[in-house]
């Protein structure tokens, strides 16, 4: 009887502890999604970008959601050296045929995925670009090849809306 | 118990107390059901794409909507257009960016993430074009007026002669809801004045309401979600409320003291 | 504070303890002997408390989106209200919180008023309680300014004004508040940073006030010493904590539905329009909460003393201890004090009613009589009850009333009938 009594009290404890947490716990919620991109930001998330006046063998840099955007046309060798490359020499193996959809183009973020810094173009040891903040080389591809950094710089989803505009995002 | 009641019962009073000291200056206006109102309020979704039309095509030449973007227009809880509906509204405007390699500004179409266009560059354009007057911004017009959408509602049905002891100005206008009566802007509505891509009947009553609504959305377009979010608060309060009280009475049993 | 005697069970714990004694300070706050008649008007500590928090948090998530510039706050604003997750429901929150928060602080004020809780030995807790407040209405009157709408512009130019009632030095103090030639710019950024700042002056004030009322415990509904801890006493945690919960639920169901389903019905639509130097909205008026203050300003016909008489009306109420010459706490023993205490009450909600109206014609009248009054009952009627009032026999002990089964004290502590049963 008394053991009964007990019980139904721990219950009535328990459940009023559990609903609480639960309030607490969707409170604290907006206060922590609040720091994440907001509707306007998000909204952003396209930009069209004029390739007309690139010359061969010249990179543009362009902002797209607060970061720079390599944009780089290619020469033949250029192209040549990128394809050459064997997939067992690299760190994350991936085809410059994946990575530049129109070899002409190579479009990719122009971060060092390492900590974040922004490499600098022809520069390095493979004839691509260098991280001057600890060392990354890249390749022509913009693949990494030697230093700290663990993956190729990464290729934005982007698309020519028309022969000379790339849509990137 | 009896504090608590007596405790509500102050709250309670101090709230109608503080509405009553403002209700001294109101005035009459057009009632009309807002399906907006109440616990579970919405939006009519019919009468916010006929309300976004009408201030389109009437209000939008002179008055802004700066804090409304186009893809606005496709979220939840707003008019709905689909998203490939508002990327054709956008596209319908040409909007000023830039500026562009050469350093100069240019026009190219609307996208989702643009704000409204503005009709006039500026206050000082607005008011040049409009004998002095500013046509205030819409955005959040119904939250800045006190009689709020009834008050708008209204104003746009209210137009009527001046009375005889009553001389006007060129260029202002009688309208019985208006504070003070007077008014810089002509009557914009007549019947019939735009044609309902649902084939409603566009009286200057349907109108009004419509655009209307639509301007109640603009000033909160999250007032849905505020609703939904308010009823589930409120009944989880109660709940737990009541969950407390009785771990309140079962703790304070423990003692002879009544709580 | 009694309990030295606290020592942690684990040896971590006693280690800890030796160095910091944070959990001496724990056990402090749970044991804390509190009278066991407390009524719910006592819930209202809690719920300050409470409120001070959920302004604190809110404030700051708001600060993180909220850019403190002239050209800029009323679009932050509204990019708060749009644009950002569940930025309309954590501004919504804060605007309602402040009304919210005043609501509790009057009700608490008003139940020391009726209890005497301000009287010897608590009038240390009343004095920060009065700084506290001040430092509230510092802090709800800048945070109004920051939205930029036409309240908040012609709201801060008129109580800025106020310091030019000064005499000599009154113009140069208005110049430099504001830094400039009026309100604009400058005077929003510092706004900003005063209004981030002054909430922390709150929070410590707020320990200090808390600090002083366990010295010598709570003052209680019959108003006599108690023992402690005694057969009138109980633990803090759990009796009071779970009834403090019960009453702040309550409180949170009618905050919430003011978020939730009335948010703007406390504000003014005015503010929603954007500053304008050029436009003076045709009706000025404070929040709800300042208004009993505002009508005592408008009330005075001179510019100097019109300011004298607000703030004097504020400041009045720290000298309270002293003006309130009656040993008797509680207004239930005081049957004259309890209807003067009414008609205060009812003093104080006309001057708010006038307060929001035109200062003009017969709300000018009752605003100044309701504004004499309101001086009279401190500076003559308090006084002089203390020694007229004939004052109802108090009982002994606060279980006394509650072993007598009757809750009409008077009765209780009626000597004879008690011992007669």
């Amino acid at each position: 009887m008394s053991e009964k009594k007990t019980n139904r009290r721990d219950f009535l404890f328990t459940a009023t502890y559990a609903v609480g947490a639960v309030g607490i716990g969707a409170t604290i919620w907006p206060m922590i999604d609040q720091m994440n991109p907001d509707a306007s930001v998000k909204a952003l998330a396209s930009t069209e970008v004029d390739v007309s006046t690139v010359d061969p063998g010249k990179t543009i840099t362009v902002l797209w959601r607060g970061k720079p955007v390599f944009i780089r046309r290619r020469t033949l060798e250029e192209i040549a050296e990128a394809k050459a490359v064997k997939l067992e020499d690299l760190k994350h193996p991936e085809k410059d045929e994946d990575r530049a959809k129109n070899p002409e183009w190579l479009v990719m973020l122009g971060v060092c995925t390492h900590l974040g810094c922004v490499p600098l173009d022809q520069k390095g040891d493979y004839n691509g670009w260098f991280c001057p903040c600890h060392g990354s080389h890249y390749d022509i591809s913009g693949r990494i090849r030697k230093g700290p950094a663990p993956t190729n710089m990464e290729v934005p989803k982007y698309e020519f809306v028309s022969a000379n505009t790339i849509k990137i995002g | 118990m009896k504090n608590l009641f007596r405790i509500s019962i102050f709250i309670i009073l101090v709230v109608c107390f503080h509405n009553k000291s403002f209700a001294a200056e109101k005035v009459e206006y057009l009632k009309t059901d807002w399906s907006f109102k109440g616990l579970f309020g919405k939006f009519d979704r019919g009468a916010l794409q006929r309300g976004y039309q009408v201030y389109t095509e009437v209000c939008a030449s002179c008055h802004s909507m700066k804090y409304l973007s186009y893809r606005n227009l496709a979220e939840k809880g707003g008019p709905e257009f689909t998203e490939a509906q508002a990327k054709v509204i956008a596209a319908s405007f040409e909007v000023k960016d830039g500026p562009n390699a050469d350093g100069e500004m240019f026009t190219r179409p609307g996208k989702l993430s643009d704000k409204f266009v503005m009709p006039y560059e500026n206050v000082k354009a607005a008011q040049a074009a409009n004998g002095g007057a500013y046509p205030p911004d819409m955005s959040v017009l119904v939250k800045a007026r006190g009689g709020g959408v009834d008050y708008i509602y209204s104003l746009l049905q209210g137009y009527e002669d001046p009375p005889a002891d009553i001389k006007l100005d060129d260029g202002v206008y009688y309208n019985k809801f208006m504070y003070g009566n007077k008014i810089k802007m002509a009557n914009q509505l007549s019947d019939g004045l735009v044609e309902y891509a649902d084939g409603t009947n566009s009286t200057v009553e349907q109108m009004s309401k419509d655009v209307t609504t639509f301007l109640m959305w603009a000033a909160e377009p999250h007032l849905e979600s505020r609703h939904q979010m308010g009823f589930k608060a409120i009944l989880y309060l109660i709940i737990l409320t009541i969950l407390v009280y009785f771990s309140m009475k079962r703790i304070w049993s423990r003692i002879e003291t009544e709580v | 504070m009694s309990d030295h005697e606290y020592t942690p069970k684990s040896k971590v714990g006693k280690w800890f303890n030796d160095r910091l004694p944070l959990l001496t300070l724990a056990n402090h706050l749970t044991d804390y002997p509190t009278p066991k008649n407390l009524n719910y008007w006592w819930t209202f500590g809690g719920i300050l408390t409470f409120c001070l928090i959920t302004q604190i948090v809110t404030g700051l998530v708001l600060a993180m989106h909220y850019i403190a510039h002239a050209d800029m706050a009323f679009d932050s604003v509204e990019h708060i209200m749009r644009d950002v997750n569940y930025g309309w429901l954590i501004r919504y929150i804060h605007a309602n919180g402040a009304s919210m928060f005043f609501l509790a602080v009057y009700i608490h004020i008003f139940r020391s008023l009726f209890y005497g809780s301000y009287k010897s030995p608590r009038e240390i807790i009343w004095i920060i309680g009065i700084i506290i407040y001040l430092l509230m209405m510092a802090a709800a009157f800048m945070g109004y300014v920051l939205p930029w709408g036409q309240m908040s512009f012609w709201g801060a130019t008129v109580i800025t004004n106020l310091f030019s009632a000064i005499p000599l030095v009154g113009e140069g103090i208005v110049t430099w508040l504001w830094g400039g030639y009026s309100v604009d710019n400058p005077t929003l950024t510092r706004f900003f940073t005063l209004h981030y700042l002054i909430p922390f002056l709150i929070l410590g004030l707020v320990v200090l006030h808390i600090w002083a009322l366990h010295v010598p415990g709570n003052n209680n509904p019959v108003g006599i010493d108690i023992q402690k801890p005694s057969k009138d006493t109980v633990p803090f945690h759990p009796y009071i904590v779970i009834k403090d919960g019960f009453a702040l639920l309550m409180f949170m169901i009618v905050f919430a539905f003011f978020v939730f389903y009335t948010p703007n019905i406390l504000g003014h639509a005015d503010n929603y329009i954007e500053a304008d130097p050029l436009v003076t909205p045709a009706h000025i008026v404070p929040e709800w909460y300042l208004l009993p203050f505002y009508a005592i300003l408008r009330s005075v016909p001179d510019k100097l003393l019109g300011v004298v008489a607000m703030l004097s009306a504020i400041l009045i109420l720290a000298a309270l201890p002293w003006l309130d010459t009656s040993k008797i706490r509680s207004a239930v023993f005081r049957p004259l004090y309890r209807q003067f205490y009414w008609i205060l009450v009812i003093d104080v909600l006309i001057l708010g009613y006038v307060g929001a109206m035109p200062a003009e014609g017969l709300y000018l009248l009752i605003a100044r009589v309701a504004t004499a009054y309101y001086f009279l009952h401190f500076l003559v009627i308090l006084p002089v009850l203390g020694f007229k009032e004939k004052t109802l026999p108090i009982p002994l002990s606060i279980t006394e009333p509650v072993l007598g089964g009757s809750p009409n004290f008077a009765t209780a502590r009626n000597k004879e009938s008690f011992t007669n049963k």
